[in-house]
Parts: structure tokens; C-alpha cells; sequence
């Protein structure tokens, strides 16, 4: 037996993102009960008081989003998390945070769709949700994590972007992460690069909350701090008061689209392993990435050269990358736990210039490796 | 006082229609601030969705202007997060209690500190007149083109029986009652509910018949009882009356402050 | 290479599997310095219903933390073991309680049939930590973790105020195991 290192936990994945939530500076969550996500509720019951911080657990899925967004508003660090059913419930709200700028984290550990489905089984089908989910056009940043150090580091980049962008920014986790027990080693929490909102400079009659500036990202005054100032859902201008004149609407709602468009750059990421010289390119996202390595690995070991894309953000797209790094393969396998969500849109970034083989599975059971070594070594 | 003071000027005019009681809630909501002498820094309006919830727009506080329904939800959030806050909620009838229904009878029972204003003129004002759960059983609507089929919400009787501590009801008619009951719920810790009738010429009295905002206000003068008094009367007696006072006035252990020994707990590590 | 190892451990909601498949883990990976997953399947009943977890260890990165060619498959049910013995490798080891599993499927497997349950009664007066001397047969037959790791694992996972009634659960299990390797010779590994 070996001394155990202190900063080396057994956690599981929904624990991994409520103490990434923690680190994060996260000091406020509403939620509502339902599985498989309940235990970053239930974590963060029992932690976030003993920080000084609250939990509240609201009345229905609609009230956590709303509460969230209010208390960041407030000045305060602030997470729901929950499922496919109530990510359905919370879209109206997560369309108000895009709409009015609010930073604010939304988990949604994926389960069996649609509607009721299989509640504590599997599933990534909630990915154009993720993007498309409310109404109207908004820019969203979704990532997906594929461990549970991985739900740990990305619940704390997701409150950075958050702060960063001034935008909600969902944590796609899926059952399978979220309910898996693994080892993770806790990093310094010097390490994190945590990120607070800009704050604005000016004193407060010359503050506009949605100003046109050079950044496309308003800096943001919190409430009871002098900055007297209207939030509204409704089309504003820059000064936050609804308008209906056509210049600036379009001007605000082009400027709300651009703020995360132009630093995607900046927000991306992909994973790549064996890719340089690969011929068979096999793209993939959360859980099911785990079982591709697995596929890709044993491909190698008999010598077929396919490669893996894992996608760790998956909103903005990461078309560019996937055009580079496809640009020389013979063949696109996607696998993933819907019916090809993915698939179009890399369809889509690699303008249908490779065959993109499809491997779904919407039953609630993982794709296993051997599934897709099979549609690797598939002449197709 | 000055209310001009309160007000952001260059929002005017107001989108409320001749003869509509809105505006004067908002002053009664001026006075009573001014009266308690709060800093505008120190005070949040949030509102939902209808012509009540465009109240925020036109006064210099922080204010929030949210979904339909769900006011109090983003408010809870606030004023947990920022407890310095006095967070102030107001809403109309459809929104506080037909889509924002279940956030409004959960504040009641959380009792969080907020005070929450409700003008309630029976109708769906901003959409075009549309029955409400306020509107009364037999008159008309855009959508009750045929009267309406439905029993309405005693919305004081429902925030007391979800547990608010302070629970009014008055008329815009009744303007010093109002001015009493609005300053007697922003000083109350916990979950306070004034509840304001208010005409709606334009899409409840038209159709029904009522006249313009000076024959509804009328009605108001003429047709409202105490509560002490509608004690004693019989329900075909109270038939077509409006009852007023206070509802409720107690005492109970606010939200935050229940959660402060939530905290004190945890720390404690018991 | 890497090894991996791969135990399920199976059985009805409420037999408190998911647990023993965290000791193990946590054993394996924070005391044993291994790599270890642990993951469940389970219905939406908190007490009945089949219910299974996993538990995956290995020197290298565990991928796929799913339990597929599985080397110790323990089974608490009858139900269980016909649901998952499939899965289960060629020459693995089949642990069954005597009392609840008493269809044995044809296979070319190992089988261990020891009495777990009435031995958490009668031994311990404690139906429910039938878990951990199952636990203590696994580690017994298997030594893929260390006793004492194990024992570190219990005492930091089990709820407080039972801590040493599982640490002799666990050793009624290494006892039980210990018993029928001397009836019935060493496991094949």
C-alpha cells in the first residue's frame, strides 16, 4: 500500500464538475432534481455554505435558470445544472442570459431522449439543443468533457468564457461521465487561470451596458454597485433600454453574434492523437471519444492508420479544425449517441468532400470500441 | 417630493393608456420609497412580461425587466446574491399568477425577502385583452368571447395560504390605503404581497361595458368594503364587491435569514 | 502492455454493489496506485430491479470504462447472473451466492458458491453487509488489490458508525474464500 496523495481523489464525474464549480468561484446554485445529474446538486448543498456561498433548490427548472441568471446579475458566480427535460425547460431563460449578457454556467448531463426517455441511461443527443435550443439568433459555447479531471477543468473554463464573454456556457456532459468514479489528480487552484467579468471604468452616468466598443464585450456592472441601469430581454440599444429602431437592433444583435464568433479562436478546442499520417480519421465528443481511442489504439496495433478527433468544445464548431486535420484522410468515421447531430455538421465544414461514415447508437448503451474497429476496417 | 427625481424623464412617455391606474402604483411605489428614504443605488425593480412589468423601464433604479412569469425567480437569485439589495417585484395578474403561478406561491412559502407589487386589472392588457385567472367568472375577453367560463384567483387569499408574511389588497382609487400597504410591505422582512386593483379601460371595461378609467375608478370608490367589515356579510351581499385591507401581518423567519443558520451550520461543521 | 482488469459486480437495487464497487476503485487507484473506473447501470427503482457496477483496473489509461470480457463476474441474484454472464471471459470466475443463484449457466468458466447472505446474517447479524464480504471473496480469490488498501478504502467510504462491523464483514469474506480454496484447490488464473 502506497501513502495516498492527498490531492489524488476518487470522485465522480457530477462531483469532478460541482468542486470544478467550487474552484471556479462559484458561489451561488439553483437547481432542480433530476437524474443523472442531481449530485452537483447534492454536492453542492453541502459544500457551498460551508464557503459561504448558497444553494437553493427552486421550485421547478424554469426558476433555477431564472434564479442563476439573477444572482450573477447580483455579482455572484452562478451554475444550474440538470438534464435533457428540464435543458428543454431552461431554454427560454439561457435565451435571456445570451440576450442580455449574463454570464452564468448551465450543466446538462445528457440522458436518453426524446422527452421523458431514459432517465439514467446515456445518450449525446442534446448537442443542437445546446446551440439551437431557444429561439432567435445567439451566439452559445458549449464543451464537452470526456473524463472526470476533464468535468473538473472544463466547469472552471466554463466560468471563465462565461466571465470572460459575458455569455451563458453550457457543460455537455453526458451519464456516462457524469456517473463514472475515476482518478483525479486536483490541480493548484494557481493553476486555473480564473477569470472575472470587466468591470466598467467610467463613472456611472456614462456607462452604457451593451456599448459598441473595440472588444464586441460590454464591460459589466453589477447590480447595487452605483451603475443604475435597465436589463431587459426585449431588443435594446447600447444604453439597455428596449428600441425599435431597426440601425441599432441590428446593430446590437450583430455585435451579440460577432463577440463570440470572432474569438473563437481563442475558445476552441480539440484533442488530436495519431492524426499526422492517419487515412481513416474517426471524430467523436464526451464518453464516446473513450471508446474511439480504445478503437484507434488496437487499429494502430495491426497497422491501420486511423486517427482521432476528439471535439472538447463543441459550440462554436470547430469546422476549421476539422477541415485541416481531415484534409488528408481517405475516410470520416463520427460516432456518436444520437442519430448524427454531429455527423451534419462535419458533413457541413468538410463540404462533402470525404465519406463520413455514421456510427449511432441511441439505446442507451455506450458505442463500444469494437463497433467502431469494425467500421474502421469496413472497406466502405 | 420630487418624483421627477425617480424617474428616468427621457423614458416618457409611458406606453399606459388613458384612463389605466398603472401610473398610479408607481407613484405610490415613489412615495413610499422616498418616505424610507432608500438610496435608488440600494434598490432593484424586477418585473416579468405585461404592462405592469414595463414599470421598471421608467424608474432610476437597478432594474430588471425578465420572462413572462418568472420575476420572482430572477429576483430570488438577487437578492440572495446581493442581500443589501431591496428587491421589489412587480407584476399583473396573468404573470404573477397564471405562468409565473408556481414561483409565486413558492416565494410565499420560502418566504424571501422580497416585497412584491401586483397590479391586478383582471385582463391580459398588453396582448389584447385576453382572460386572465383574475377576471371574473362571466365577463368578457378577447378570448371569453362568450364570458368567462373559469372561477377567478382571490390572489391575496392565495399568497396567504402560501405562507406570505404580509398580504394587502387596496384600489388605485384607494390612494392613501395603497400608500399605507405598500410602505407597511417594503419594511417587512420575508415574502410581502400588496395586491392593487387597477382599471383597464382600454381591454377589460370596453368590452364589459364598464366605462372609461374615471367610471372604473368610481366603481372602486363605490363598491369597496373592509375586510373587517365582509366578516360578517354573506357571500350574495359581497356579490360583485371588492374586499380590501390587510390580509395578513406577522412575524416569521425570513428566507436568508434561515439560510444564514444554514451557513453557520456548515461552518460549524455539525 | 497495460493490464486491465475487469470486475462486475451484480445483483438487485439496494444491495449496496455500487459501494463495493467504489472501495474497490478507490483501493486500486488512491491506495494501490492504480488506474481504476467504477461506473453503474441501474433502473429507476432505489431497491429491486437489476443493478450492476463496474469496476475497471489497470497500470495504464483506462478508455473504455465499461466492464467487456469480464475477469470476476459476482452475481447476488439469479436474475443477474443469467442477465450477465455472457460477458464474462473464457476460464473467468463466477462468484455466486449459494442461496439466491442456484441455476448455474453452462459456460467454460470457474464457479465460486458461497452462502454470502446467510453468512452476513448468521456471522454478523446484518443482512446488509452481505457487500463487503462479497467484497472480501473477490479480493481473497483475486489479490488484485491489497487487504490493507481495501480496508483504508471501507473505513473511508462506509457511512460513519460502521466502519468496524464492515471491516469484519470483509474479513468473514477473505474467510469464506479462504474455506472453499481449501476444498475446492486454487483458482486458474
Amino acid at each position: 500500500m502506497e501513502t495516498p496523495n492527498p490531492n489524488i481523489k476518487m470522485w465522480q464525474g457530477n462531483v469532478a464538475c460541482a468542486e470544478g464549480a467550487l474552484a471556479a468561484g462559484c458561489r451561488f446554485f439553483a437547481g432542480y432534481p433530476i437524474t443523472p445529474s442531481s449530485e452537483i446538486a447534492e454536492v453542492l448543498s453541502l459544500r457551498l455554505p460551508k464557503l459561504g456561498g448558497n444553494f437553493i433548490q427552486m421550485e421547478d427548472e424554469i426558476a433555477a435558470m431564472g434564479a442563476t441568471i439573477g444572482a450573477s446579475l447580483g455579482g455572484v458566480k452562478a451554475m444550474t445544472a440538470t438534464s435533457g427535460p428540464g435543458f428543454s425547460l431552461k431554454q427560454e431563460n439561457i435565451g435571456f442570459a445570451a440576450m442580455a449578457e449574463i454570464p452564468c454556467v448551465v450543466v446538462n448531463v445528457q440522458r436518453g431522449g426524446p422527452s421523458t426517455g431514459l432517465p439514467t441511461h446515456a445518450a449525446q443527443g442534446d448537442v443542437m439543443q445546446a446551440r439551437w435550443g431557444t429561439h432567435g439568433d445567439h451566439p452559445i459555447i458549449a464543451l464537452a468533457p470526456g473524463s472526470v479531471r476533464e468535468t473538473y477543468d472544463m466547469t472552471v473554463k466554463a466560468f471563465n468564457l462565461a466571465e470572460k464573454y459575458r455569455t451563458p456556457v453550457i457543460l455537455l456532459s453526458d451519464e456516462i461521465v457524469g456517473h463514472l468514479t475515476e482518478k483525479v489528480e486536483v490541480p493548484p487552484i494557481e493553476s486555473l487561470g480564473l477569470t472575472d467579468r470587466k468591470k466598467p471604468t467610467v463613472p456611472p452616468e456614462q456607462y452604457r451596458p451593451y456599448e459598441m466598443d473595440s472588444s464586441d464585450i460590454p464591460p459589466m456592472a453589477n447590480f447595487g454597485e452605483g451603475y443604475r441601469y435597465h436589463v431587459t430581454g426585449l431588443a435594446h440599444d447600447e444604453t439597455g433600454f428596449p428600441t425599435n429602431n431597426p440601425e441599432k437592433i441590428q446593430a446590437q444583435l450583430e455585435r451579440l453574434n460577432r463577440k463570440i464568433e470572432r474569438y473563437r479562436d481563442e475558445i476552441v478546442e480539440v484533442e488530436v492523437q495519431y492524426t499526422e499520417d492517419a487515412e481513416i480519421l474517426v471524430i467523436s465528443f464526451g464518453s464516446t471519444a473513450r471508446s474511439v481511442r480504445r478503437a484507434v489504439i488496437n487499429a494502430r496495433e495491426q497497422g491501420i492508420k486511423a486517427g482521432l478527433l476528439r471535439l472538447k468544445t463543441i459550440w462554436p464548431f470547430p469546422g476549421k479544425e476539422i477541415e485541416a486535420i481531415s484534409a488528408s484522410v481517405r475516410k470520416i468515421i463520427v460516432a456518436e449517441m444520437n442519430l448524427g447531430q454531429l455527423a451534419h455538421e462535419v458533413e457541413w465544414a468538410t463540404r462533402r468532400s470525404k465519406p463520413v461514415v455514421r456510427i449511432n447508437k441511441i439505446n442507451g448503451e455506450p458505442i463500444t470500441p469494437n463497433e467502431i474497429f469494425n467500421a474502421i476496417i469496413r472497406q466502405d | 417630493m420630487d418624483y421627477l427625481y425617480y424617474l428616468r424623464q427621457d423614458k416618457m412617455p409611458h406606453i399606459w393608456c388613458d384612463g389605466c391606474g398603472h401610473g398610479i402604483i408607481l407613484k405610490s411605489i415613489l412615495r413610499c420609497v422616498d418616505k424610507l428614504g432608500w438610496d435608488k443605488n440600494d434598490i432593484a425593480l424586477v418585473s416579468g412580461i405585461g404592462c405592469s412589468s414595463r414599470t421598471p423601464g421608467y424608474v432610476d433604479f437597478n432594474t430588471l425587466h425578465t420572462t413572462h412569469g418568472r420575476a420572482l425567480a430572477f429576483a430570488t437569485g438577487l437578492k440572495i446574491a446581493n442581500p443589501k439589495l431591496h428587491v421589489i417585484v412587480v407584476s399583473g395578474d396573468g404573470d404573477a399568477t397564471a405562468i409565473g403561478g408556481n414561483h409565486f406561491i413558492h416565494a410565499a412559502r420560502r418566504n424571501i425577502d422580497i416585497t412584491m407589487i401586483i397590479y391586478n386589472n383582471y385582463i391580459y392588457g398588453m396582448t389584447g385583452g385576453q382572460v386572465s385567472p383574475t377576471t371574473p367568472a362571466h365577463k368578457k375577453a378577447s378570448t371569453a368571447p362568450y364570458g368567462n367560463p373559469d372561477e377567478p384567483f382571490d390572489i391575496s387569499r392565495l399568497a396567504q395560504a402560501a405562507g406570505a408574511t404580509y398580504v394587502a389588497r387596496s384600489t388605485v382609487y384607494h390612494v392613501g390605503k395603497m400608500d399605507n400597504y405598500i410602505g407597511n410591505a417594503l419594511q417587512k422582512t420575508g415574502f410581502s404581497v400588496v395586491e392593487i386593483l387597477t382599471p383597464c379601460p382600454t381591454s377589460y371595461g370596453r368590452r364589459n361595458k364598464e366605462g372609461n378609467g374615471v367610471d372604473m375608478m368610481r366603481y372602486q370608490k363605490e363598491n369597496t368594503i373592509g375586510i373587517e367589515k365582509a366578516k360578517n356579510m354573506s357571500a350574495e351581499a359581497l356579490a360583485g364587491k371588492i374586499v380590501t385591507g390587510v390580509f395578513v401581518d406577522k412575524e416569521q423567519e425570513s428566507y436568508l435569514n434561515r439560510y444564514n443558520e444554514v451557513i453557520k451550520k456548515a461552518q460549524s461543521g455539525v | 502492455m497495460a493490464f486491465r482488469y475487469e470486475v462486475r459486480l451484480s445483483g438487485s437495487g439496494g444491495q449496496g454493489l455500487i459501494l463495493v464497487g467504489k472501495v474497490l476503485a478507490e483501493a486500486a487507484a488512491i491506495y494501490d496506485g492504480l488506474n481504476a473506473t467504477q461506473s453503474q447501470s441501474y433502473g429507476p427503482e432505489a431497491r429491486g430491479g437489476a443493478s450492476r457496477s463496474e469496476v475497471i483496473i489497470s497500470d495504464g489509461d483506462i478508455d473504455y470504462p465499461k466492464a467487456e470480457n469480464i475477469d470476476i463476474l459476482l452475481a447476488l441474484t439469479q436474475e443477474a447472473c443469467d442477465k450477465y454472464i455472457g460477458d464474462l471471459k473464457e476460464g473467468g470466475v463466477l462468484i455466486v451466492d449459494s442461496q439466491m443463484v442456484t441455476k448455474i449457466p453452462e459456460g467454460n468458466f470457474q464457479v465460486v458458491a458461497v452462502p454470502i447472505i446467510q453468512s452476513a446474517v448468521e456471522r454478523l447479524g446484518k443482512f446488509l453487509v452481505s457487500n463487503i464480504i462479497a467484497l472480501g471473496i473477490i479480493i481473497k480469490l483475486s489479490g488484485i488489490v491489497s487487504e490493507d488498501s481495501v480496508k483504508h478504502a471501507i473505513r473511508s467510504r462506509v457511512p460513519k458508525g460502521t466502519e468496524e462491523i464492515n471491516i469484519k464483514a470483509f474479513y468473514t469474506g477473505i474467510d469464506l474464500a479462504q474455506n472453499w480454496l481449501d476444498q475446492h484447490g486454487p483458482l486458474k488464473h
